[in-house]
Formats: structure tokens, sequence, C-alpha cells
């Protein structure tokens, strides 16, 4: 009902815009003069008005009406019961919802049927005043631009300055959301520090990481959370990842801007980019059940154990995912290094390998730096290969061979785990917390080094 | 201009440093150089002119094979240097370029600071033994291209951060650097303004004294201003070659007097 309302909105806009330009036109011509603004643009302010009421009324009713509701029946339910808490008030008001709405509900008594005959009443009402207060917004927006077509009247720049309101409203969406994600991070990691008494020393440089061992006796147990071997198998394995893709990756960048002819560039460039396509997932059992079973054999052959989940396995296989992001982008900014930059390093007598070495990469080098870091942040965010390949263990050790693991890896074994989320959420959001951070001083550094060393063609 | 001048400028030397025949350039399909052969003079400005799409630059670009970084480029005909073909197969062009210096249309300094830029030939060709043999040398050539009293203070600066005509001054200190015997100019002053220009152009008159200069322009007057010898070509032909003062007071084919009056172009 609701969402066939939320639809009719913009037929009723479209209806709007039809009839606004027609008598914007019709008025031009009846007048015999140009109007200020074009008979589109009339349509157009008529037309984002009725969005703008229709929408805005049908939204405002919809929440207010719910948590007006939502707070009479509360009110009602605990007056009923006084001895009760808000967990059984809420059991009540539910229970009562989904009787009113035909479901059915754990069990009935009196003042669950009252409060849902309240509920039918009062959601009926909230519905009709929706529907009410819709439609009639839109008629009146339409009404009252429609009297508004004169001559003079600045229907353009009035649209222009609307949808350009329409715009700011997007794009504070866009940060605050992100505002919201950091800062509820900080509040969970801020609760997760309270219950090991802000033993800090102990997160980020104990060795033993287990923190729901107990979570039973309903405490945080300080000495088992330290962070040091998930990230030691993050930087692991992201070095093993990265030591695979910046080299393969650059130099097929390089082969491809300045030496490939076009006819080898318009073959290899599409299908190395098609390998960004491929699922991580798909990357994740690639390594599980190919790659970490033959560096296994292969080193029985020749008399190293290797462990048949290993740092190395999920490593190289994540290089290999991360190859097209280096490559694509490094040959982007390679190929857009001035043609005439190397006219002039060739006409000076230097070779094709000088030139790229002294004049093209150190003018691509912001460019190709940004790819890097960009190939890191994957590497760290990585986490399906390195559940497949690398195994779950909190291992603190120094060897590529062993099973690691990461801290993207224990967020999702915490969060899918068995343990409440409540309890889980904690050591979760404060891994992912800390990672942030990471990546963010990372990034920062990146740049940094970036504005030291860069040299600007332009 | 001044004829009277233009006439009266003696051609200093008879040595001939250059000597093309026959050369064809194709661009895919495209015919864009015929049959062009030229004697080009040691210790002389050869200017070549022309309206815009007659192949002088391709053919200036022939001279030291930077048309081999064009893919659908191909050049025939023989070209010789100090008598040796430049087109045959031991002729290395990275060796080639490094005797036929260019200077480009618009100004191309490398993002590197003015010293660096001026450094990065004899670097490369290991002209310089100590710090202070490559001082000397970078100080020499930006003398040479008389940058040396702008930028002796900041050569560490940012050879991109100079101004146009500073910018293409250093280009020819750049290609200066590497003591090249031939120097070749593409429009070297299509970019500047006149100021910067006439400071270009009394360079080139200067470097004439060590140099065989090359040097395409589309203006008339500066063919005039700073040539012994012009060339003068028209859709892919040599129309006309010889002394400048010839070719624009007394030219023999009556499309180089088209063009020099205005008439084509």
């Amino acid at each position: 009902m609701l969402f066939a309302l939320f639809l009719l909105v913009p037929v009723a806009a479209a209806a709007a815009y039809v009839t606004a330009r027609q008598r914007a036109t019709a008025l031009s011509t009846a007048a015999g003069q140009r109007l200020h603004s074009r008979p589109q643009h009339h349509g157009l302010h008529s037309a984002l008005w009725v969005l703008i009421a229709g929408w805005g009324a049908l939204i405002v009713l919809t929440v207010v009406g719910e948590a007006l509701i939502q707070r009479v029946l509360m009110a009602r339910i605990s007056d009923a019961l006084p001895d009760e808490g808000p967990l059984q008030w809420n059991l009540v008001l539910s229970d009562a919802r989904s009787f009113a709405q035909g479901a059915v509900s754990s069990e009935m008594d009196p003042l669950r049927e009252r409060i849902a005959g309240a509920f039918s009443w009062m959601n009926g009402t909230r519905l009709w005043l929706t529907v009410l207060a819709t439609l009639g917004g839109a008629a009146a927006a339409a009404w009252w631009t429609y009297k508004g077509i004169t001559v003079e009247a600045r229907a353009r720049v009035q649209s222009e300055t609307i949808i350009r309101r329409g715009l700011a409203v997007m794009a504070t969406v866009a940060v605050l959301t992100t505002i919201g994600i950091v800062f509820s991070l900080i509040f969970e990691t801020v609760r997760f520090f309270n219950a090991i008494d802000w033993q800090l020393h102990k997160f980020l440089f104990g060795t033993t990481w287990s923190p729901l061992s107990g979570v039973f006796e309903g405490e945080m147990d300080a000495d088992k959370v330290g962070i040091v071997p998930l990230f030691a198998g993050t930087l692991m394995i992201t070095l093993i990842a990265m030591l695979v893709a910046v080299p393969v990756g650059l130099f097929a960048a390089i082969y491809l801007s300045d030496f490939a002819n076009h006819r080898v560039r318009a073959v290899v460039k599409p299908v190395m980019e098609l390998l960004a396509g491929i699922p991580t997932v798909v990357y994740g059992f690639f390594a599980a059940i190919t790659v970490a079973p033959l560096l296994r054999d292969t080193g029985e052959a020749i008399g190293i154990r290797v462990a048949s989940e290993s740092a190395l396995a999920a490593g190289l296989v994540m290089g290999i995912m991360i190859i097209p992001f280096i490559s694509s982008l490094s040959d982007d900014v390679i190929t857009s290094v001035p043609q005439s930059l190397r006219d002039g390093s060739l006409s000076l007598g230097a070779t094709k390998a000088e030139t790229i070495r002294k004049v093209v990469l150190p003018a691509a080098l912001p460019g190709i730096v940004s790819a890097i870091v960009l190939g890191v942040s994957k590497a760290i965010g990585e986490t399906m290969i390195v559940v497949m390949a690398a195994g779950q263990g909190p291992n603190l050790t120094g060897n590529p061979l062993e099973a690691m693991t990461t801290v993207t890896v224990q967020i999702v074994a915490l969060i899918t785990g068995d343990t409440e989320a409540e309890t889980a959420a904690g050591p979760a959001f404060t891994l992912g917390f800390t990672l942030f951070v990471m990546t963010l001083l990372m990034n920062m550094l990146a740049q940094r080094l970036v504005a030291r060393f860069r040299e600007a063609y332009d | 201009m001044n004829d009277m001048r233009l006439i009266e400028r003696a051609v200093d030397m008879d040595d001939i440093k250059i000597s093309a025949r026959d050369v064809q350039v194709y661009y895919g399909d495209n015919h864009a150089i015929k049959d062009v052969g030229v004697d080009i003079e040691d210790k002389t400005v050869t200017a070549f002119i022309g309206p815009s799409g007659c192949g002088k630059s391709t053919f200036l670009r022939c001279l030291n094979r930077m048309n081999d970084t064009i893919d659908v480029c191909r050049v025939e005909g023989d070209i010789h240097l100090d008598g040796e073909d430049i087109n045959a197969r031991q002729v290395d062009p990275v060796q080639l370029r490094a005797k036929v210096g260019m200077v480009f249309q618009k100004p191309n300094p490398f993002p590197k600071s003015i010293y660096e830029n001026v450094a990065y030939g004899p670097k490369i060709h290991g002209m310089a033994a100590t710090k202070a043999e490559l001082d000397e040398i970078v100080e020499t050539a930006l003398r040479r291209a008389a940058l040396w009293d702008e930028a002796k203070d900041r050569l560490d600066t940012a050879g991109t951060g100079l101004s146009g005509g500073q910018q293409q001054r250093l280009c020819i200190a750049r290609a200066v650097a590497t003591q090249p015997e031939v120097l070749l100019m593409d429009e070297p002053c299509s970019a500047l303004d006149p100021i910067a220009t006439s400071q270009v152009e009394e360079l080139i008159d200067e470097l004439r004294a060590n140099y065989c200069v090359v040097i395409v322009t589309h203006s008339m007057q500066q063919a005039a201003r700073v040539s012994q010898k012009t060339a003068f070509f028209h859709l892919g032909n040599l129309v006309e070659y010889g002394e400048t003062g010839k070719i624009f007071t007394n030219p023999e084919d009556e499309r180089t007097e088209s063009y020099i009056t205005g008439r084509i172009g």
C-alpha cells in the first residue's frame, strides 16, 4: 500500500511536468513574448515540488506515526504491567502486533488483545492519514506551482537551486554515513577497552589471541586479547602478496604502455582486467584446493615441511588477485606521461630503458604509489582467500610455511561464531578499528612519500 | 625584411654535413615525403619552411630517426651523416641521437631540477668523471643557451617552474650539453612570445659557430633572420633549396614565390 503510494508520487510529478509545460507554452503564445524560463523549466519546477511534497509527507508521516504508535502503546503496556521491565513490555508489544496483523503470536491474554485492538485502529488511521497527506501535498504543490507560472517567473533558477540542494544532501549523506561508521567503531572499541580495564599494552603487544575464552565467566581476559599474532599474519600475507603483485603488475604495465604494440595491448589489457572480476571466493578455493597442496607436495619432495594451510599459499594467490589492480592503474598513469617527455629523453641519445627508468617512472610515481597503496589495502582487507588457504589459528610465527591468520579472518570468526553477537562485537569492532587506523596511517605515509619524491610534469 | 642584408650574408663553409637522397616517408598508406634530396652544410643554419602539413617536421625527424618511435611510420631512401648511412642496420639510433640533438616545438623540460635537466644527457653518456666536471658541462651548456645568468642561483629548482622562453632555452641547453654535431629544431619559437623568440633566435645565430643547425619554422621572417640556407617544402615535395637571400628575393619556382608572398599556405 505505502509502496504503491511511493511509486504514485513520480507519476503525479510526471503529470505535473506535462501540465506545467503546456501552460507555460500556452502563456508564451498568448502573451506573444519570450518567458524568462523555457516551458520545460516550468515543468521541471512543478515536478520537483510535487516530488518533494509527496515523498516528504509520506516519509515524515510514516516515521513519525510509527514512533508515535510505539510510544502510546508502550505507555499503556507499562501502566498495565508496572512490575515488569522493558524486555517484557517489548515482548507484549510484538505479540500484540503480530496478532493484529493476523500472524500467530507466542501467547495471548486480555492485555495483549486490548493492545492489538488499539494497534489495529491506530495503524489504520495512520495509513489513511498518510495517503491523504501524500496525495494532498502533491496536489497542493502542483496547484501552487501551476498558479505561479507567469512570464517573469524564474522557474529555471528556482529548480536549479532545488537540484543543487538535493546534490548537497546526497553528498552529506555519504559523509555522515562514514562518520557514523567511525563513531560506532570508536564506541564499541571504548566499551571493549573498558572491559579489559584499559590495559592497552596487553592488547597491542600481547601474543595470545583468544578473546572469547573467558566469556562464560562473563568477563574478558586481558591476557588473551593480544593482537600481535593477527597483525603478524596480516603483515606476512600482505608482504607475500605484494612481493608477487608489485613486480608482476608494474612490469606488465611498463610492457603494455611502452613496448607492446596496440594490437597486443588491445587483447592483453582487457584480459588482465578480467582477472579483477573473479570473485575472491573463487581465488580462495583455488588457493586451498590447488595451490596449497601443490606447495605441500613440492615441499615434501625437497624435504621441507609445509603445512597444508600456509601463509605462503594464501599470499601467492592474493598476489595474483591484486596484479590487475596494480597493472591497470599503473598502466593508465604511465601512458598519461606525455610523449614529449619520452621524445625529449630519446632525442638526447637515451635508450628506451633509461628513458623509462629516469623520466617516465619518476613522472608517474604518484600514480604508481597510489596503485600500490590500493593493492596493499586490498591485501589487508582480503578475507576469503585467507580463511580458506591460511587457516584460522592465531599462530605467532615468522615462518610463511605455517598456518597463520589475519585480522579480518578473526573478525569473521567472531561475528559468525556461536557466541552471542553482543559479546563478540566488542573484540570484532576493536579489531576493525585498529585495522582502520592502520590503513589510515599507511595512506598518510604514502602520500607524504609521494609529495616528497614526485616530479610534477604539468 | 632587410633584403640587402640577406643577400650579402655569406655562407661560412661549404662542408656537407648531412646528405639526403630520394627520401620517402609513409604514415601507413599516406605518402608524406616524396623524393626529397638535400645537402645540409656544417656550421650553417638551414631553415625548412612551408605550409602546415607539408612534411618539413617529418623530414626533420628522419635526420635523427625519431620517426622510429612512431609505429606506422616507414622511411625509405639514403640519409648520410658525415658520409655514413644513418638508416644502415649497424647504426644504433641511440648513438645517432647523441650526435644529432633535437629541440621540440613545445618546451619539454623533464620534471626535474634545472641542473638535472642539463646533466641528464652527459650523465647517460658518461661524459663527466667527477662532479666538478659535470658542473662545468652544465655551466657551459647553460651559458651557451644564454640561461646561465637567470638560472645560476636556482639550479636546484624545477625546470618546469621556468617561463616558457626560459624552458625552451633550457631544452636547448640540454641538447647542447651532450655536445652533438647537429642540432635539429622543430619550430622552437612557436610557443614563445616575441621577446623570448628574439632571445632564442640570437642564440641560434651563435650556435652556428659550433654546430650544424636545422630549423623548421612557420615564420618566414624567422627563416630570413636566422638562416643561411632555406628549403621550401610543399605537399611532401622539396620544391626549392638554396641561399636564404635568393629564396626570399628571387625564387625560381612559382610555388615558392606564391608562398613567400602569402598566396598559398
